[in-house]
């Protein structure tokens, strides 16, 4: 097993444990905007669509980077948008009226 | 620079890490979308110098992120606040799509044998993020009523679903063991797309929101696998984070809901859907009491507390505001009133305070259920408005039903039941209620808003 592997899955089984920790005490009116945040993060994904379509030489890669840079550019910016319209409606809501 | 690139991916780490800590509290969540986005943008600048564009990649990457921020930006600022559960389910589904392709470009890239490391992630980031493709626009479409919210089932559905899943392990390890060939892959990712329809078909419309949480937390792993195949630690850290957040944040939801996990994804299998029959010719063996404009008003006008259960279908009537109305026209009269929020409220948990918050209702007035329960006793109207399942008592008393053990608002216990409706049509959940034909129940048809507003008039002039 090569060190960079054995790097990675270090990281992996971290960020298994860190994943479950950081949001084990959410209440439940926050699970819909909660949920909505962590798929934007996952929009990261345009970081290998971007790897992939940068180097397109062929038809074929063509079609799967434009693609796939489409798709994950609007899971990350629509998702961040549409979790920050949500959250936006709580703001204020703590001050009674 | 490739120190910088990893201090960057580093950087961008914590950020998730930090903004999903401030996403699950109140205070922060609005700052904690910020920190998460705020670290893309920074794992995206760090990647910029990876990039040996071709001239065809140049054009594509413009048109790919020219398109896509505005479908996105377009998308999530269109969208009313109550489709705003299908608008997630979109997204994630597009992210899995994303992870997919990537994927299967990586091996048509790495051609004939690949090595095992390389290879067993992306076969496992393209059979996921398939499903999750899938399965996301079957759970689009059932929120967006393209199809039927009630659970589709056929004999023999679990086989089916077995052994489809047999198939694409069985593909798998061919793409593994044998060659790396683009038929073999393409055929794996058909094959998950379609096991990813059959997995959700059978899922009612009600339990989506748990669905959709099961399938992004799926994303965030496909999208860690492509990081593997990829050596991209920026993916495999965020994509981890999302897994292991979603796949808590799932059990969090079916908790809830009252629900275990395999009861929501396996429980229409098996399952006497009693009433479902008898839901379509509703209301013509028992006989429900409706009433008058009027008389509801007088009712409401010479109570001393009102609990109103804002469900679903004042969220499509947009009656937010019109339900406000009627408090603020009860409270100048000296009636007590409160809503009662059941956790899935709306279409997700949480959907229903951000509707009313949207509505300026003040937020003391909104009860959780396990703060209201016990007030609906000393209640002298419960104003049901479009909701139905997170009221049936069938959820306490009727084992086999399929909400049997949910949690639910104890609206029978109110002196007066005012049930507003549409029609005797079953709820979400496709199930009879039983409370619709209680003594103390009057039903008021129409639609959310409109009922609303006469009952606005009708108390101001009783």
């Amino acid at each position: 097993m090569t060190n960079e592997l054995l790097n990675e899955l270090t990281f992996f089984v971290l960020a298994i444990f860190v994943g479950f920790e950081v949001i084990s005490k959410v209440p439940t009116i926050l699970h819909t905007p909660l949920m909505s945040g962590t798929n934007a993060i996952h929009g990261i994904i345009l970081v290998g669509a971007l790897l992939i379509a940068a180097g397109a030489n062929s038809p074929v890669t063509i079609v799967l980077g434009l693609v796939a840079v489409t798709l994950a550019t609007t899971n990350v910016v629509g998702g961040f948008v549409v979790t920050d319209r949500m959250l936006e409606m709580f703001k204020g809501r703590q001050k009674p009226k | 620079m490739n120190t910088l690139i990893a201090l960057a991916y580093l950087l961008a780490a914590a950020l998730f890490i930090l903004g999903l800590k401030q996403l699950s509290s109140p205070k922060g969540a609005r700052n904690g979308n910020f920190t998460a986005a705020l670290g893309v943008v920074i794992a995206l600048a760090a990647t910029v110098p990876l990039l040996h564009f071709t001239s065809a990649g140049k054009t594509i990457v413009a048109i790919g992120i020219l398109v896509g921020a505005t479908i996105g930006t377009v998308g999530a600022r269109m969208v009313r606040m109550t489709a705003i559960p299908q608008m997630v389910a979109l997204f994630n589904g597009v992210g899995g799509g994303a992870a997919a392709l990537v994927a299967v470009a990586e091996l048509l890239r790495l051609g004939v044998h690949p090595p095992f490391a390389e290879v067993l992630p992306s076969v496992f980031s393209i059979v996921i993020g398939s499903i999750s493709f899938a399965g996301s626009m079957v759970a689009f479409s059932k929120l967006q009523e393209l199809m039927t919210g009630t659970p589709i089932t056929y004999p023999g559905q679990q086989v089916v679903n077995l052994l489809l899943a047999a198939t694409i392990v069985g593909f798998a390890i061919a793409v593994l063991a044998i060659a790396s060939i683009p038929f073999s892959f393409i055929s794996l990712m058909v094959l998950a797309l379609i096991l990813g329809v059959a997995f959700v078909l059978p899922i009612g419309g009600a339990d989506m929101p748990v669905v959709i949480s099961l399938l992004n937390a799926a994303t965030g792993l496909a999208v860690a696998a492509t990081g593997f195949t990829l050596d991209n630690f920026a993916l495999i850290v965020a994509g981890t984070l999302v897994g292991a957040s979603g796949s808590l944040l799932t059990k969090l939801m079916s908790d809830a809901m009252g629900r275990s996990l395999a009861n929501v994804l396996f429980g229409a299998f098996g399952q006497v859907r009693a009433g479902l029959t008898a839901a379509g010719t509703g209301g013509q063996a028992r006989s429900v009491r409706s009433a008058s404009a009027e008389d509801l008003g007088t009712l409401l006008a010479y109570s001393q507390r009102v609990i109103i259960v804002p469900g679903y279908g004042l969220a499509v009537a947009q009656a937010q505001h019109a339900a406000r109305e009627l408090a603020d026209v009860l409270e100048k009269r000296g009636v007590e009133v409160e809503y009662a929020i059941h956790p899935v409220a709306g279409r997700m948990p949480g959907h229903m305070n951000v509707l009313l918050a949207e509505a300026n209702v003040p937020y003391e007035q909104l009860k959780e259920m396990d703060q209201v329960n016990d007030d609906f006793k000393n209640a002298d109207v419960a104003l049901i408005v479009g909701a139905n399942d997170v009221v049936n008592p069938a959820a306490r008393t009727t084992p086999g039903s399929p909400i049997y053990g949910m949690p639910i608002l104890n609206a029978d216990q109110a002196k007066n039941i005012i049930f507003m409706k549409r029609s005797m049509r079953p709820g979400f959940a496709g199930i009879e209620n039983d409370l619709m034909y209680g003594p103390n129940t009057v039903m008021f048809f129409g639609d959310a808003k409109d009922s609303l507003t006469k009952l606005v008039s009708a108390v101001k002039a009783a």
